[in-house]
């Protein structure tokens, strides 16, 4: 048998894979022994949770991993319910949550924590929520929220319905067909949209907030991006995004007391840095209850929180300096600018960005 | 082989790459068994579970399993018969002028064509179907329902963005095409010529020679070829996940924003945030669809068997 026909493309076969399996890290190949005084700190961490996080924990792993040459940082974004579960069965050192942990949660035990200690949710990001919509015609759409509830609930089905005219006296409105498009996967955002309705419009909105879209109308798009699609693309549409990706489309104000207020950074960060905490919980769990029923136009209530879990004293106290580091870094001012940057986040008001610090400074 | 051996006393040299080569083929084949067999294995070990799911589990207030399922499996058998019921007569009519009616040179060529199409990722037939197909049919939908509306098919309200099932089953009917077409044009191809020329000599037009000659021959044929089409369109996933807008519901109407949605969609869709028992009856979900497609497959087998014995299958 010829087998010189055979060995050649086995050469190549085995150089291959050699010259790729030597680029196998999610860190950058810099030689770690440059940075003389940066960093002390080794080791791997873990994390999984909300995939709303995702984009910033991109950015924030790669932005600490240049400063700390010697950590790696990996964070699976599986959603906040499986990051959560990961991160109180020990396979994760902190969870990603877009909703703080349940009280039965917090009742248990924790795997990565000492035991007697438990867990506390600490807010890292804040991303406002805007309604986003194609109207022909139409620049700018003034909407309360009983009006925004029926047209998610397929009760108000036509632009020139005179519930959105009233509110909106200036604007010419067709008489096109309303299409409210939602998120047809599973989201954090779906349900920070759907408790902002339930709690404003509890008259109309009746459907609990969860994950899901809870009603079975309107048309549904996958992921952030497909609702923009099928925003952009369709005829008399709505939705609602992520603030960051709403891009050129028109974007809806929302009514805050007697005023149309129009997302803004300040006004989210503002409205969270005003809502109570949860209360009946641990003082350093940070869990925030926002205040959806403001009524102070500088603030802008539809707005998603994002928390990193963490132990407040870790089984492995090497382990516990590593995530103190990280989610130190996350909440502190670069790390909070580097994720307005990557993922369209809303900073932290100084105020809460101290209480975090002053949690994260407890924690073993 | 062994009749070979038996009959004369000298025996073959069993040459190494005799031996290496059957041992191959064996090891290929038990290997397509096995693979199944453990698939059809998770499957049922994963689904356990979601068959006795608390309520709680489900999302959007189902009840059972049984509930959350049916709806999913409308979805893919409907979308599956909308996809084939565009694709057959068309791949059909491409295939009978690829082998009866095109010159030479232009049925290769078109042949070819036909076949890059089953070379494009569904995930590029997705990006397609929400891009270009959906705002341009969008229009044509408002006018079919202010139109045909009292059709309960066409019933509005219209879709604003054009992702509706019609939308789906178009794409999934370009992604099936070449698959039905290039089967169908081997089997028309191998009509015997016997047959055609009789036919034209007992002075049939060419359109009543493939009435009378090809199709007959080729019937069983373009089941099959449908059937490998109906299996493709079945399991569909991505394009389905990009393009439908879906809902959790049995429903006709083709033009609207709720559509029923199909198991392999709903799994992409909801695999991601998936924790817990949710994973379970996902993967259950998953087993319904494996236990669809098979008896899709098995309906097939049943009817080219009993018409083989009078066509070109055989």
């Amino acid at each position: 048998m010829n087998f010189t026909r055979f060995g050649r493309p086995a050469v190549i076969a085995v150089v291959a894979a050699l010259a790729l399996s030597s680029c196998a890290s999610n860190e950058s190949a810099t030689p770690a022994s440059t940075e003389g005084a940066a960093s002390a700190l080794t080791g791997t961490l873990t994390g999984a949770g909300s995939s709303a996080q995702g984009s910033a924990q991109e950015a924030w792993i790669a932005a600490f991993q240049t400063a700390n040459p010697d950590v790696t940082v990996n964070y699976d974004p599986s959603g906040s319910g499986a990051g959560r579960e990961t991160f109180i069965g020990g396979g994760s050192d902190f969870a990603g949550s877009d909703s703080y942990l349940k009280d039965e949660e917090l009742a248990g035990t924790f795997a990565a924590c000492a035991p007697g200690s438990s867990a506390v949710d600490l807010p890292v990001y804040i991303s406002p929520i805007a309604v986003i919509f194609n109207v022909e015609g139409v620049k700018d759409l003034n909407l309360d929220s009983d009006t925004l509830a029926k047209i998610f609930k397929g009760e108000i089905t036509t632009w020139n319905d005179p519930a959105i005219a009233a509110l909106n006296p200036k604007a010419t409105l067709p008489a096109t067909a309303i299409t409210a498009v939602h998120r047809s996967d599973d989201s954090g955002t779906t349900k920070n949209f759907t408790d902002y309705l339930f709690q404003t419009a509890p008259d109309v909105w009746t459907d609990a907030p969860a994950d899901p879209f809870p009603l079975q109308s309107g048309e549904g798009a996958k992921g952030t991006s497909g609702v923009v699609d099928a925003v952009t693309n369709g005829v008399g549409t709505i939705g609602y995004a992520d603030a960051s990706k709403a891009g050129d489309l028109g974007v809806a104000k929302i009514k805050v007391g007697d005023k149309f207020v129009g997302y803004t950074a300040d006004a989210a960060a503002a409205v969270v840095a005003d809502s109570p905490l949860v209360e009946g919980r641990d003082k350093s769990d940070l869990a925030i209850k926002i205040n959806r029923l403001t009524t102070d136009p500088t603030h802008y209530p539809l707005v998603l929180v994002s928390y990193a879990v963490v132990c407040t004293e870790y089984a492995d106290a090497a382990q516990g300096e590593l995530v103190k580091a990280y989610v130190s870094y996350m909440a502190g001012s670069d790390g909070q600018s580097v994720a307005a940057s990557a993922g369209g986040a809303a900073p932290l008001s100084t105020e809460l960005a101290d209480k975090v610090s002053a949690v994260l400074a407890t924690i073993k | 082989m062994t009749t070979a051996v038996a009959r004369g006393t000298i025996r073959a040299p069993q040459r190494p790459g005799d031996r290496i080569f059957s041992t191959a083929t064996v090891v290929s084949g038990g290997l397509i068994l096995a693979v199944l067999a453990s698939v059809a294995a998770f499957l049922l070990v994963q689904s356990l579970p979601a068959f006795v799911a608390k309520p709680e589990d489900f999302t959007g207030g189902y009840t059972n399993f049984w509930s959350y399922v049916w709806p999913l499996a409308f979805g893919t058998l409907w979308s599956a018969f909308l996809a084939l019921l565009i694709a057959v007569p068309l791949a059909i009519g491409i295939a009978l002028f690829i082998s009866h009616y095109a010159p030479r040179k232009l049925s290769q060529g078109l042949g070819y064509i036909v076949d890059l199409l089953a070379a494009v990722p569904s995930v590029v037939f997705g990006l397609w179907g929400i891009g270009v197909l959906a705002p341009l049919l969008q229009p044509f939908y408002a006018t079919l329902v202010a139109w045909f509306g009292w059709i309960p098919l066409f019933a509005g309200p219209v879709s604003g963005t054009g992702r509706t099932i019609l939308t789906v089953a178009i794409v999934l009917a370009v992604m099936v095409l070449p698959i039905i077409t290039a089967l169908c044009r081997e089997i028309f191809l191998q009509t015997p010529v016997l047959y055609e020329e009789a036919s034209l000599a007992l002075g049939a037009t060419r359109w009543e020679m493939i009435a009378m000659a090809v199709l007959p021959f080729g019937r069983s044929g373009i089941i099959s070829a449908s059937m490998l089409g109906l299996g493709r369109a079945l399991g569909e996933t991505m394009a389905v996940a990009m393009v439908l807008s879906p809902s959790s519901q049995v429903v006709f109407q083709l033009l609207t924003s709720q559509n029923p949605t199909t198991i392999a969609a709903n799994i992409a869709l909801n695999f991601p945030e998936a924790h817990g028992t949710g994973v379970n009856i996902l993967l259950a979900t998953g087993l319904v669809l494996f236990v669809i497609t098979l008896a899709v497959n098995m309906v097939a087998r049943l009817i080219i068997n009993r018409r083989k014995a009078f066509s070109g299958a055989n």
